[in-house]
């Protein structure tokens, strides 16, 4: 059974990390990666850095230009990985620009997933459209969940598809917004999460975008199966470095 | 097989909406309507009405007889120079902003890399009274400061972009997170036929008036329609797609596409994506662009602003892929020499962006009763302090 869903079966609060791989130091990604683990965090979604992340804001920008000068690549990352299963147990997911994707091939791509321990893919710019086209059987036979996302934007019938089309979870967007430009929740979002709880979807939901204390992780828990934290977990890496991880997990355990 | 786009939104194996989640209901509302609006008789009008009373259409063919003598054939230049703000940039925003009041949209927003787009999308915005805000590359805006005065005299706010190579490719990201931040209110004014679809068919609609133009204008001097050649320069492609536009199935006539390969194919500082470049997505269109080989995108060069782009349209990919057109790189040097003799020849000092195109008549053998048509995109007050500087005048 694929790891992620799993997870979801299981446990209803999950807290989800962001990192970019091979950021602050190319050599970080799998020290990271157990550090999470053991700080209890229940899934992780590792960073393929792009030279044109669209959808992100400045931090994951920067983290993705310091990963990409320190010599970040996907074969490099698959490297980094090759041994990871030997140890951590919870779900990881690769989360990156199609791009890169694309010139690796994507069912080299796949492949290579499956063979490190590899549960799911999150690529922002791959629409559904493409997917189902070209890509859905690749994702199949390497056990991968392809998550989509949805924003306070997507209309009734579209998150109907995309629930329909899930396997694993939807990555809720909390807000009109590229990653890490919004703290909290304000009442209009707040009511764009009643309305997809209202909608009593098969998947289970986690939101992401704009969290970044323990207050709005336990305001996204309320309507959904947990919450991604990007943008804030980079930052205090930046400031405490990756020996500061348990203390930033703690907080959002308690 | 036509060379236009079919109903999928794709040019042979190129173009597509290659975007994140959050774009979706703009580029669905804009895919929906674009061709409706495009075809409503009071849009028609008014767009019509304005491209003849506000822009100056139609511009003029205009027989260069002195480079015709020169390179020993028969050269026709389309005037796009003479278009107001001072290139055929206006031809799409002119259209754009008009879509941009069907979807009851009060905020504009564009990337500019010349500023030439920025210049045209500020001034509708004038002309029509909407918030403009403009996306510039911190090094574009120091190399083309007389159209970055000129936006803020016509009211937009001009914001650098600095990530990246501080060029065209980078205020084309930070113009698609603004996007994503204001979808509500915002339309984004695409100023070639790049991004995802609907992008790349709607600008080249809109740029289509070029090609338009030159056909019954020819038919009228030369008795006509199709020249044997015409010849634009490609950055994204927006002047080339209008110039091609009519004659895109029209096998008689050769299509010329000319990229800016800077210090040379080779240098490392080089513009030339049809050559340099594999297919791959960039700006939510799967297209040729310059990349490493894991996929990041590398930053072009070139002395022209215009050009400095790492990608092609999709269908300019698909006329590479094709051979339909034959693309052509010059450089620096090549381009510089030529807008010289030009403006030498024929008082008209072209962009050089444009005179990349001009190139191309010492590069390449035509016949004498050959009838080429150059597609003189802009003009080069913007340039004149890079002109001076290079020749030391």
């Amino acid at each position: 059974m694929n790891r992620i869903i799993k997870e979801l079966d299981n446990n209803n609060n999950i807290l989800s990390i962001y990192f970019t791989a091979g950021y602050p130091k190319l050599e970080d990604t799998c020290k990271i990666i157990k550090n999470l683990e053991a700080s209890g965090v229940s899934m992780v979604e590792i960073g393929l850095p792009f030279s044109d992340p669209l959808a992100d804001g400045l931090t994951i920008q920067s983290s993705s230009t310091v990963a990409l000068n320190n010599g970040m690549n996907s074969d490099l990352l698959f490297n980094q990985l090759k041994d990871i299963r030997k140890t951590v147990k919870i779900p990881l997911i690769i989360m990156g620009y199609f791009n890169p994707i694309l010139q690796y091939g994507v069912d080299d791509f796949c492949k290579k997933c499956k063979q490190v321990g590899i549960d799911g893919l999150i690529i922002p710019d791959l629409p559904i459209e493409e997917y189902l086209k070209s890509y859905e059987s690749i994702f199949k036979e390497n056990n991968l969940l392809n998550i989509f996302l949805i924003t306070p934007q997507t209309n009734k019938e579209r998150i109907k598809l995309i629930d329909n089309i899930s396997t694993g979870f939807i990555y809720m967007v909390s807000s009109s917004s590229v990653t890490g430009s919004k703290n909290g929740f304000d009442s209009e979002q707040i009511d764009y999460f009643k309305r997809i709880q209202n909608m009593h979807l098969k998947s289970p939901k986690i939101i992401g975008f704009g969290i970044s204390d323990s207050k709005s992780f336990n305001e996204a828990v309320q309507f959904s199966e947990g919450a991604i934290i990007g943008s804030a977990f980079i930052n205090h890496i930046n400031s405490y470095g990756i020996n500061g991880i348990r203390s930033f997990i703690k907080k959002y355990k308690n | 097989m036509s060379y236009n786009i079919n109903k999928n939104g794709y040019y042979g194996e190129f173009g597509g909406a290659f975007i994140p989640e959050m774009l979706y209901p703009n580029i669905e509302e804009l895919k929906l309507n674009y061709v409706k609006f495009m075809n409503d008789p009071d849009f028609k009008k008014e767009f019509n009405q304005l491209l003849i009373n506000y822009v100056g259409r139609p511009t003029p063919l205009y027989f260069a007889k002195q480079l015709s003598k020169r390179h020993n054939t028969k050269i026709y230049l389309k005037r796009e120079d003479l278009c107001h703000t001072g290139a055929h940039k206006i031809n799409n925003t002119i259209g754009q902003i008009l879509i941009a009041k069907k979807l009851n949209k009060t905020r504009i927003i564009a990337e500019t890399g010349a500023g030439q787009h920025g210049v045209a999308t500020a001034t509708v915005c004038a002309l029509m009274g909407i918030e403009c805000v403009i996306y510039m590359g911190e090094l574009d805006i120091e190399r083309q400061a007389p159209n970055v005065a000129r936006m803020k005299m016509l009211g937009a706010k001009v914001i650098p972009a600095k990530s990246g190579s501080k060029t065209l490719k980078d205020a084309t990201n930070e113009a698609i997170r603004d996007w994503i931040n204001n979808p509500e209110n915002t339309h984004y004014i695409i100023g070639s036929v790049v991004g995802p679809h609907p992008y790349p068919d709607m600008v080249a609609r809109f740029q289509a008036i070029i090609s338009e133009e030159i056909k019954w204008q020819l038919e009228s001097i030369e008795g006509s329609s199709s020249p044997d050649y015409i010849i634009a320069c490609v950055g994204g492609g927006s002047n080339a797609a209008g110039a091609f536009y009519h004659y895109l199935d029209d096998k008689n006539v050769k299509l010329i596409a000319v990229e800016a390969s800077g210090m040379g194919i080779d240098s490392g500082k080089s513009a030339a994506t049809s050559i340099l470049g594999n297919t791959g997505v960039i700006h939510g269109s799967k297209t040729l662009l310059m990349q490493t080989k894991d996929g990041q995108i590398t930053e072009p060069y070139s002395i022209s602003a215009g050009l400095d782009y790492p990608g092609i349209g999709p269908m300019h990919a698909n006329l590479y892929k094709t051979k339909r057109a034959e693309f052509i790189s010059i450089t620096d040097n090549q381009a510089m020499k030529a807008g010289v003799e030009l403006s030498r020849l024929e008082g008209i000092i072209p962009a050089i962006e444009t005179a990349h195109a001009f190139a191309v008549l010492e590069n390449k053998k035509f016949k004498k009763e050959d009838i080429v048509v150059i597609n003189l995109s802009g003009r080069g007050d913007k340039d004149l302090d890079t002109y001076i500087d290079y020749f030391k005048l």
